[in-house]
């Protein structure tokens, strides 16, 4: 089978009118990962602003907070949802682990860029009559924005191409054409599934890039 | 004014950053800190604005004790600038400098208005407001960082070490500049420096601090320099005291000759080293030599005038500068019309101040 082949093949498939409804249609699986994924970016984004942004701004148990961020990236994560589906069988455990998962990035560079401010910055915010959350908020988040952004990317593009697993315990998703293929050895749907959910994470990936544009201060361009 | 009633500051490791320290820094004067490095002048600054709250002792403005003022409400009403101007990089110029206006709730257009009045006041092109402080030179970055600290008019202002971190030749302008503005203004400033020629220069008052945070001497720069009150303080003032503190000494009583002046139209240089050649509104041209002259001064090769000094308004130090820059040896004096008074030679400066 050549690339062509594939390629002609994986068109035929995505084109074809059956993948554009029903359950198991293309829209379907889409909405369900990106439910999926929204979610738990949702979850890991408020977990890990808040406590990157508080310990940045204490430089209080920084060590800590990175350590633990960065031992629960070792975990795997597929084994973190066979492990949580035996205790409680529902989309629960797929969501706690990829927050698990987004947790980390969002969590370390949203410390490092608060803690990284100009501590002359800092100082003239506090002395000009800023309070501790007036400082956090109008000077250390806004200047460590282009990490913080770095952050919530990274996870994101590892939460929409893990998001697949949700299918392994039968909960649909992109993933489910991925599974289905390789359990039918129908390669087709396999390279299908695989084609949308790269092109999710490259749309991921140009959202991020526009976002950037918008919220990020061109003072801050030549630092980042 | 600003009152220290025997503040100190301990640290719980037992380090004494400030050592029972009274003083006083008047309304709309400038009160300099000046001595070594961990002599606790930043420290003395940053308790009046409670970045620092002492462990003993008062900090008192007008008469009210700073503690009785919560912090963020306190430093509103009090302008600070910083050593490496501490600008906010994801600001423009404009809302960097309408930063306090903005805590106060002030509108964000009659902010930036009044932004761009003070950039002009300090010395800032109008154009730059929309631009961001990594476009900005040192210089201008700490100009931005003196118009930020008088955004909303606060009646005091501490400024540590403000201007240590750009070139001598930016930091005279920007000092220069500082005597200007507070020309108009009278704010009451407190000044952190390590640098005793820059206390001397724009201090109404110095006090002199002590490693362990003792505060050694509180003097006018001319007493000062006349009178140190220990060896610290005349060690730290350094070894050209003397021509230093002539800049105190006025030129008003300075007896100025005016027997080597010539117009320019004249041939008589008879028995003179040296005349002043001036045209007919008494305006320096420069210097001819005596023995050189032939004839008409209007044909004599003229030796450049150098820099001048103004009797009466500048001080004996700068027409000494004169007379040492001048071909001759001879100061020259001039008045507002740059017309020539007289001139002085480097005794007859000396003898003034002695």
């Amino acid at each position: 089978m050549t690339v062509w082949n594939q390629i002609e093949l994986t068109w035929a498939w995505l084109t074809a009118s059956a993948q554009w409804h029903g359950e198991d249609g293309i829209p379907h699986r889409l909405l369900e990962h990106l439910y999926y994924s929204g979610v738990s970016l949702l979850f890991a984004a408020l977990i890990g602003l808040t406590l990157g942004a508080l310990v940045g701004h204490t430089g209080r148990g920084g060590f800590l907070a990175v350590s633990v961020a960065n031992i629960a990236r070792a975990i795997p994560t597929f084994g973190l949802i066979l492990l949580i589906v035996v205790i409680d069988y529902s989309i629960v455990p797929v969501l706690v682990a990829l927050v698990a998962l987004a947790v980390p990035p969002i969590l370390v560079n949203t410390y490092e860029g608060v803690r990284g401010v100009d501590p002359d910055a800092r100082d003239a915010a506090r002395g000009m009559g800023m309070t501790g959350w007036g400082v956090l908020w109008r000077a250390e988040i806004p200047i460590a924005l282009p990490l913080i952004l770095l952050g919530l990317r990274t996870s994101a593009i590892q939460v929409v191409a893990t998001a697949t697993i949700a299918a392994y315990p039968g909960f649909g998703g992109l993933g489910r054409y991925i599974i289905d293929g390789l359990a039918r050895k129908d390669y087709q749907l396999v390279v299908g599934g695989t084609f949308l959910v790269v092109a999710l994470a490259v749309l991921v990936q140009l959202a991020f890039a526009a976002l950037r544009r918008l919220v990020i201060s061109p003072g801050l361009a030549r630092a980042s | 004014m600003i009152t220290f009633e025997g503040v100190t500051k301990r640290y719980p490791d037992g380090t004494v950053a400030l050592d029972d320290v009274t003083l006083e820094c008047p309304t709309g004067r400038i009160t300099v800190f000046v001595g070594t490095s961990g002599g606790g002048k930043t420290t003395a600054l940053r308790t009046i604005n409670r970045m620092v709250d002492p462990t003993g002792g008062r900090v008192l403005i007008d008469g009210g004790d700073v503690r009785d003022r919560r912090p963020a409400e306190l430093r509103r009403g009090i302008g600070y600038v910083i050593q490496h101007a501490g600008l906010f990089p994801h600001r423009t110029i404009e809302d960097n400098i309408a930063t306090v206006p903005y805590l106060l709730g002030r509108r964000k257009k009659d902010a930036r208005a009044a932004a761009r009045e003070l950039m002009e006041r300090v010395g800032l092109e109008p154009g730059m407001a929309k631009r961001y402080p990594y476009q900005l030179s040192g210089g201008q970055q700490q100009r931005v960082g003196v118009a930020r600290a008088l955004a909303a008019d606060p009646p005091v202002m501490l400024m540590d070490e403000p201007f240590s971190a750009v070139d001598p030749v930016v930091r005279a302008e920007l000092q220069d500049e500082l005597l200007r503005l507070q020309a108009e203004l009278r704010k009451t400033i407190v000044f952190v420096t390590h640098d005793i020629d820059e206390a001397i220069r724009l201090g109404d008052r110095i006090a002199v601090f002590r490693t362990g945070g003792k505060l050694v001497q509180v003097a006018a720069p001319e007493e000062l320099l006349a009178d140190p009150a220990d060896d610290f303080v005349a060690g730290f003032i350094g070894q050209n005291r003397g021509i230093r503190s002539l800049s105190f000494a006025g030129t008003s009583k300075l007896r100025l000759r005016d027997d080597v002046v010539r117009p320019v139209t004249s041939s008589d240089t008879e028995g003179l080293d040296w005349v002043l050649v001036v045209d007919e509104k008494r305006r320096p041209l420069g210097w001819a030599r005596g023995a050189d002259v032939d004839g008409s001064l209007a044909d004599a090769a003229l030796a450049p005038v150098g820099p001048t000094f103004r009797p009466g308004t500048d001080s004996v130090r700068v027409a000494l500068d004169a007379a040492v820059l001048s071909a001759s040896g001879l100061a020259v004096g001039v008045d507002g019309d740059g017309s020539v008074v007289g001139v002085a030679g480097g005794t007859d400066l000396l003898e003034g101040p002695r």
